[in-house]
């Protein structure tokens, strides 16, 4: 709209101001961003507290970095496609118990493999009805996902049961114990890597592929950027949307599970709360709730940066009731930093 | 729209409003009509009206406009409000006079945190929906920090329990003033420039940029009030339930959703009627009191508020797209 749009894009012409070439930089390079965030962190949080640069801290990040990153990858095809999902962590709540107790008291002999396919097809079902929902009632995505979200976790709360259980099926625990690495660090403690973080890997690089290597990626990003030229193109956008809500819905039936297999028991109020840390992430990593934008690296390192600020804050002498408000000025630090570079960028 | 002061979506309000009051009646019977408990649910309907009010404004605006904040900056003015003032007995002010500060600090901070919004939306660009959920997180974090996660009670203060709590010509002031806040709103809306003005740039941003409207002031405008409705709010919660606390009221900002969207008010932007989310508040607080009656659990509650929002997205959808016809209908994606 502003007058840049007639000036020549070309990033290295030299009367360019810094701020100009800064802005188009991170437009090529979305992870660009949180990884000087993250390093930044790492620098101050290790220059203030030196017992930060430890294999367990690594370790501990990376592990809780599972779930709000599985819901992260979910978050970021949703805002790709121009939607947004706060419906997730009722989604991954209602499918880890209910899941959990259906096996516990009906198969608990049953193996992880199809624990895990359980937990992906309930969630992708609750998705898919999330981008129904939003296609029949044509209503912005957010208010119908907060809609949803209080609607999983009544059922949840009401229909299914809301005591916490220990006795949940052998293979989960298993599952949970199973160590990548495993040592014994200088000061006695067993420092374990879980086996468990693969598979957050694994959902990674498929989501990756999707995006960049099939055409439904490309339907997803068209969708999200120009509805009314992807619709012209011969996209299905109402199916674009029903397919990216699916997604997010099966990563956090996944992510479920998995938190229920790590922690060896299943609490329905646990993960509630957590839809905004996970959107701050997405934000962090360069995603636009406006659509068309979004890539998995940067939603990765926007997932470690927070994961890293919320482990961190009591190392350096940050009493933990800051949480919140960090997490908040995270959220709107890169609210204005990336509406700065998509104002500014001259390559849009 | 403008001129036809009873349309469907205000008369079917009413409806659902005697609806609700005919079924508890008949179930509940007389203890749901007695004055007493009329009177009670009338003094809860301010709080979440005031937010409801904020966040039709917000969606007004247009371009996905909405605001997440409400909730978290009224509990955060009444926390600024006590830890300023102190407890009464401290602050050795009569009972009228802390009424009136307690208001006047935390209407104060509830326009500070608006304009944060309005600022950071209208002038850096960010989406409302980011810059609200940014701020409703900063809001909410700033009151743990202050009280360090724990409740602060006021104790009990005659003047500011009153406000809330006993009837003056059969309401609380508490309600007077609500209602007094919706005259003065609709009044802003329909008979000043920034009102009709605000219509125009939620149908259509450009049209009301190239028609040289103020779209960045606009939105400034919109969401102080917004904060300074919720900055009301903070003060109608600490005097109803004489205690503050930062996760007070946690399911508000979809409750506030829910009345706007039951209201009529598009989220879209470019229609809402202040007379309607009124109506839309007190028809939550009846069924919402009815539930009380019926001893629910809030677990039931919060299926029943996410199922009411998806019915009644669907019923303005539906029903009354056709009443809508004549308002004006800008040909907004979803």
């Amino acid at each position: 709209m502003s007058d840049t749009d007639l000036q020549p894009a070309i990033a290295d012409r030299p009367s360019l101001s810094p701020g100009k070439r800064i802005a188009d930089w991170i437009l090529a390079n979305p992870a660009g961003f949180p990884l000087a965030l993250l390093a930044l962190t790492c620098l101050v949080v290790g220059a203030i507290n030196p017992d930060f640069w430890q294999l367990a801290n690594l370790f501990d990040v990376l592990r809780a970095s599972v779930v709000e990153g599985l819901f992260a990858l979910g978050v970021l095809v949703v805002l790709a496609a121009g939607g947004l999902d706060v419906s997730f962590s009722a989604i991954a709540a209602l499918v880890m118990y209910t899941v959990t107790l259906i096996v516990s008291t009906l198969v608990p002999g049953l193996g992880i493999l199809p624990i895990l396919l359980a937990g992906l097809a309930g969630g992708a079902l609750l998705g898919a009805l999330n981008g129904v929902l939003i296609n029949l009632l044509k209503a912005p995505a957010l208010i119908v996902t907060i809609a949803t979200q209080y609607a999983f976790r009544g059922f949840l709360l009401t229909f299914v049961g809301t005591a916490l259980f220990m006795n949940i099926p052998a293979s989960m625990t298993a599952f949970g114990q199973i160590a990548l690495f495993s040592q014994v660090s200088a000061d006695g403690l067993r420092v374990q890597f879980p086996a468990y973080f693969l598979i957050f890997v694994l959902a990674a690089i498929v989501t990756w592929a999707l995006l960049n290597h099939t055409l439904l990626g490309r339907a997803v990003y068209a969708c999200g950027g120009k509805p009314e030229i992807a619709a012209r193109l011969g996209f299905n956008i109402a199916r674009v949307r029903v397919f990216v809500f699916a997604w997010a819905g099966m990563l956090a039936g996944l992510a479920g599970i998995l938190h229920v297999t790590s922690n060896r028991l299943a609490n329905p109020f646990d993960l509630a709360g957590t839809e905004l840390a996970v959107i701050a992430a997405v934000v962090l990593g360069g995603a636009r709730v406006t659509g068309g934008k979004g890539t998995v690296g940067g939603t990765i390192a926007g997932v470690l940066l927070i994961t890293l600020v919320d482990n961190v804050l009591i190392q350096v002498g940050i009493p933990s009731t800051w949480r919140t408000a960090v997490v908040g000025a995270f959220i709107l630090l890169a609210g204005m930093f990336y509406a700065w570079v998509d104002r500014t960028a001259v390559g849009r | 729209m403008r001129g036809r002061s009873l349309d469907i979506q205000m008369v079917g309000l009413i409806a659902v409003n005697l609806a609700i009051l005919a079924a508890a009646g008949l179930t509940v019977g007389e203890r749901f009509l007695s004055p007493f408990n009329l009177q009670s649910m009338a003094s809860q309907v301010p709080e979440i009206g005031l937010l409801a009010m904020g966040v039709m404004l917000a969606m007004i605006a247009g371009r996905g406009g909405i605001d997440l904040s409400g909730i978290a900056l009224a509990n955060l003015a009444g926390i600024c409000a006590f830890l300023i003032l102190g407890p009464i007995a401290d602050s050795g002010m009569s009972g009228q006079v802390y009424l009136l500060a307690f208001g006047l600090l935390s209407l104060g901070v509830g326009l500070l945190g608006g304009v944060v919004n309005g600022l950071i939306i209208g002038f850096v660009g960010v989406t409302s929906i980011i810059a609200t959920l940014g701020t409703q997180l900063l809001f909410t974090g700033i009151a743990v920090i202050l009280t360090g996660g724990s409740a602060q009670t006021l104790g009990y203060v005659p003047a500011l329990d009153d406000f809330a709590n006993s009837p003056v010509l059969g309401l609380s002031p508490s309600v007077w003033m609500f209602l007094a806040v919706a005259a003065g709103l609709a009044l802003w809306l329909r008979a000043t420039k920034s009102g009709r003005l605000l219509f125009l740039m939620g149908s259509n941003h450009t049209a009301a940029r190239f028609a040289g409207v103020r779209t960045r002031w606009l939105l400034v405008q919109v969401y102080m009030l917004s904060g300074a409705f919720a900055g009301l709010a903070g003060v109608v919660i600490a005097a109803r339930t004489s205690s503050m606390k930062w996760d007070y009221g946690s399911s508000y900002v979809l409750v506030a959703i829910l009345i706007a969207v039951m209201a009529g008010v598009r989220p879209e932007g470019g229609y809402g009627r202040v007379i309607c989310v009124v109506l839309s508040a007190t028809a939550l607080q009846l069924l919402s009191s009815y539930f009380n009656f019926l001893a629910l659990s809030n677990f039931v509650r919060d299926l029943a508020w996410g199922v009411l929002l998806l019915v009644f997205l669907a019923f303005s959808r539906a029903d009354l797209s056709a009443y809508w016809s004549t308002a004006i209908r800008p040909r907004s994606k979803a």
